[in-house]
C-alpha cells in the first residue's frame, strides 16, 4: 500500500489525561473518530465531555497520554489544527458589540478568509441557517434559537474538515433543535466529520452513527446506539410498580430487572409475555410496556443519582 | 511556564485590533465626546480658575503648567480603563476572547492585540486634546506634534501595567483597587498640578522611580513649552523598558489565567 492511501483517523486519543491539580478531569480515555461519521459523547454533568472537547479544539493542552486531530498532536500543532476545526461551543460567546453579519465577517477574518470570499460564503450561510432577515440585527435581540443558529452558522465558516459541536441544541424549543439536527444531517451527508457533546439522548440516538458515554472522566461504554441499546438492556422494557407480588414473580422466572425508585424495570425481548404475566398473574393496575432507548442504557450504566 | 516567556505572535495580533477598532467606529460620536470636554472643563476650573491665584511656576503661566498634565492624565486613563475595565467585560463578560482562540488565533496574540487597541485609543484622544488645547493657547507648535507618536508609547505603557491587573482580578469590583491606589494617586502626585520640587525628597523619588505618570509627564510638558529637558532621554528609557516588562508579563498573565 502507497502511503498516500493511508486513510488516517480524524481524531486518535490514545490514553488521554487531563488533570486539573489532584483531580482528574479526563481519566485514560481512548477513541477514534473517522471521516465522515458524526461521533457523539454522553454523560452527565461533569463527566468530562467539554474538558475533552477542549483538548480536541486545542485550547486546553493535554496533562497525559496521546491525542492527534489530522495526525498532528494538539499540543504541538494548535494553529495547524484549529484552521480545519469549526467549534460551537456551550456557552453562547457570538460578539454582542457587533451585528449578525459583522460577527460571521469579523469571524472570517480570524481565518484570513479574503473579504470577498468571506462574503460570498455568509451569504450562503445566512441562508442555511435562515437568518437572512436578521442580517442587520444586533445579537441583543436574537432569540435563543437564533443565536445557537448563527453560532452554527460561525463554526462553517472555515468549511472546515472536523466540526466540534458542544451542546448544540442546549435550551431551544423542538422547532429550532429539529433545524438544527437536520442541519448538522445535511453536513454529514456533505463530508463533514462531526464531533458532539449532549445529554439529550434523543438527539444521540438520532444523529451518532458512534457514542461514548462518559461518567467521572471514564468511557463506560462504546458503540452504535441501537448496538448499545440491545446489548446492555434489550428491545423492550415492561416498567411495572415495586410491589412484591411482581419480585417474586420477577424472580421465580430469573427475570432481567432492576429497581429504580418505586418502580420496576424489567429488560426483556418478549415484552409480550411479561406484561400478560404481571397483569394476569399480579393482578397489577399499573404496567407499561414500551420499547427501550439510549436513555435505559444511559441511566443504567451512570445510575439515577443526581448530579450537579 | 515562565512569567516572563517571550510570546510568539504573527500578524494576526493586528485582526484583534481590527476588531476593536471596528466597534469603536460604530459608536465614534459617544467615544469622542469625553476626550473633546475633559481638558476643557479642567482648564477652566483649575488653569483659569485656581490659576487666577497662582505666579507663574517655572516660569510658566498656571493654565501652561497643567495643559500637558492633562494630556499625559488622558493617555494614562484612556488606555488604563481601556484595558481594565472594558478588556474584563470582554473577557469574562462577553467571552470575546474564548471565541477568538478557537480560531487559528493565539490567546498570546488576542491579549497582544488588546494592549495595541489600548495604547491607540490613548493616541486617538491625545488628537482630539491637541486642537483644544491649542484654542486656549496654551501649548506651543509644532513640538506639540510630537505628542501623538509618544501617546502611543505612553499609551502602551498603562494598557500593559492594566492588563496584568485584569489577569489577576478576580472579579471586575476588585478593579476599583489598582483605580483608587495607584491610578489616583498618580493623577495628583507625578507633577501634574503643582511640580514636583515640592514633595519631600523622598517622595520625589519615589515618583520618579515608581509612578509611570511622573515621566510621562515629564515628556510631555517639554514638548508642549517647546523647552527639551535634560530628562527626556531617561524618561523614554524608563517608558520602554517597563512597557516591554508589563507587555510580556501581562501576556503570561492572561495565559495563565485563561488557558487551563
Amino acid at each position: 500500500m502507497k502511503w498516500w492511501f493511508v486513510i488516517v483517523s480524524v481524531i486518535v486519543a490514545r490514553d488521554l489525561m487531563k488533570r486539573f491539580g489532584e483531580f482528574a478531569a479526563v481519566d485514560n480515555i481512548s477513541f477514534t473518530v473517522e471521516e465522515g461519521e458524526i461521533f457523539g459523547f454522553l454523560g452527565p454533568n461533569g463527566a468530562g465531555k467539554t474538558t475533552a472537547m477542549k483538548m480536541i479544539q486545542c485550547i486546553s493542552p493535554k496533562s497525559g497520554g496521546k491525542l492527534e486531530v489530522f495526525g498532528m498532536d494538539v499540543n504541538t500543532y494548535q494553529r495547524e489544527i484549529k484552521r480545519l476545526l469549526g467549534v460551537v461551543p456551550q456557552e453562547t460567546n457570538l460578539d454582542p458589540d457587533l451585528t449578525v453579519y459583522e460577527n460571521l465577517l469579523v469571524y472570517s477574518r480570524y481565518f484570513d478568509i479574503p473579504r470577498t470570499e468571506a462574503e460570498k460564503r455568509i451569504d450562503e450561510l445566512l441562508d442555511f441557517v435562515q437568518l437572512r432577515d436578521k442580517k442587520d440585527t444586533s445579537i441583543i435581540q436574537l432569540s435563543g434559537g437564533m443565536k445557537r443558529r448563527l453560532i452554527l452558522a460561525r463554526s462553517l465558516i472555515n468549511d472546515p474538515r472536523l466540526l466540534i459541536l458542544d451542546e448544540p441544541t442546549v435550551g431551544l424549543d423542538p422547532q429550532a433543535r429539529h433545524l438544527i439536527w437536520d442541519r448538522i444531517k445535511k453536513l454529514q451527508s456533505q463530508g463533514s466529520t462531526i464531533v458532539l457533546t449532549t445529554h439529550y439522548l434523543e438527539e444521540a440516538e438520532r444523529l451518532c452513527d458512534r457514542l461514548v458515554i462518559m461518567d467521572n472522566g471514564k468511557i463506560l461504554v462504546e458503540g452504535k446506539p441501537d448496538e448499545l441499546v440491545r446489548g446492555y438492556v434489550g428491545t423492550d422494557i415492561v416498567e411495572v410498580e415495586k410491589n412484591p407480588v411482581a419480585i417474586d414473580y420477577l424472580d421465580r422466572t430469573s427475570a432481567n430487572y432492576e429497581v429504580m425508585g418505586d418502580m420496576i424495570q424489567v429488560y426483556t425481548d418478549n415484552p409480550q409475555k411479561i406484561t400478560n404475566a404481571l397483569l394476569e398473574k399480579c393482578k397489577l393496575g399499573h404496567v407499561i410496556a414500551r420499547r427501550a432507548t439510549l436513555e435505559d442504557v444511559f441511566l443504567k450504566l451512570t445510575g439515577k443519582k443526581l448530579r450537579d | 511556564m515562565s512569567y516572563f516567556e517571550i510570546p510568539k505572535l504573527t500578524r494576526s495580533v493586528w485582526k484583534i485590533w481590527l476588531r476593536n477598532k471596528d466597534v469603536f467606529m460604530k459608536t465614534y460620536k459617544v467615544n469622542f465626546i469625553p476626550p473633546f470636554l475633559q481638558p476643557v472643563l479642567y482648564l477652566l476650573a483649575l488653569g483659569f480658575g485656581v490659576g487666577a491665584f497662582v505666579d507663574e511656576i517655572d516660569g510658566m503661566s498656571y493654565p501652561r503648567f497643567i495643559a500637558p498634565a492633562l494630556i499625559a492624565i488622558s493617555i494614562m486613563n484612556t488606555s488604563f480603563f481601556e484595558c481594565t475595565f472594558a478588556s474584563y467585560v470582554r473577557m469574562y463578560y462577553q467571552k470575546t476572547f474564548d471565541a477568538i482562540i478557537a480560531t487559528p488565533i493565539s490567546i498570546e496574540e488576542v491579549i497582544a492585540g488588546e494592549l495595541l487597541w489600548g495604547a491607540t485609543r490613548s493616541t486617538i484622544n491625545t488628537v482630539i486634546i491637541l486642537p483644544v488645547l491649542a484654542a486656549f493657547g496654551v501649548i506651543e507648535f509644532p513640538s506639540s506634534l510630537l505628542v501623538i507618536p509618544f501617546s502611543f508609547i505612553a499609551g502602551l505603557l498603562f494598557a500593559t501595567i492594566g492588563m496584568c491587573f485584569t489577569a489577576i482580578s478576580p472579579n471586575i469590583d476588585s478593579l476599583n483597587y489598582p483605580t483608587f491606589l495607584f491610578i489616583t494617586p498618580m493623577f495628583l502626585f507625578s507633577g501634574t498640578f503643582f511640580p514636583l520640587s515640592l514633595l519631600p525628597v523622598s517622595l520625589q523619588y519615589f515618583a520618579i522611580a515608581a509612578l509611570p505618570l511622573t515621566h510621562v509627564v515629564i515628556i510631555v510638558r517639554s514638548l508642549t513649552f517647546a523647552d527639551p529637558s535634560g530628562f527626556i532621554p531617561v524618561s523614554l528609557a524608563w517608558i520602554i523598558l517597563f512597557s516591554l516588562i508589563f507587555f510580556i508579563l501581562s501576556i503570561n498573565l492572561m495565559k495563565k489565567r485563561l488557558i487551563v
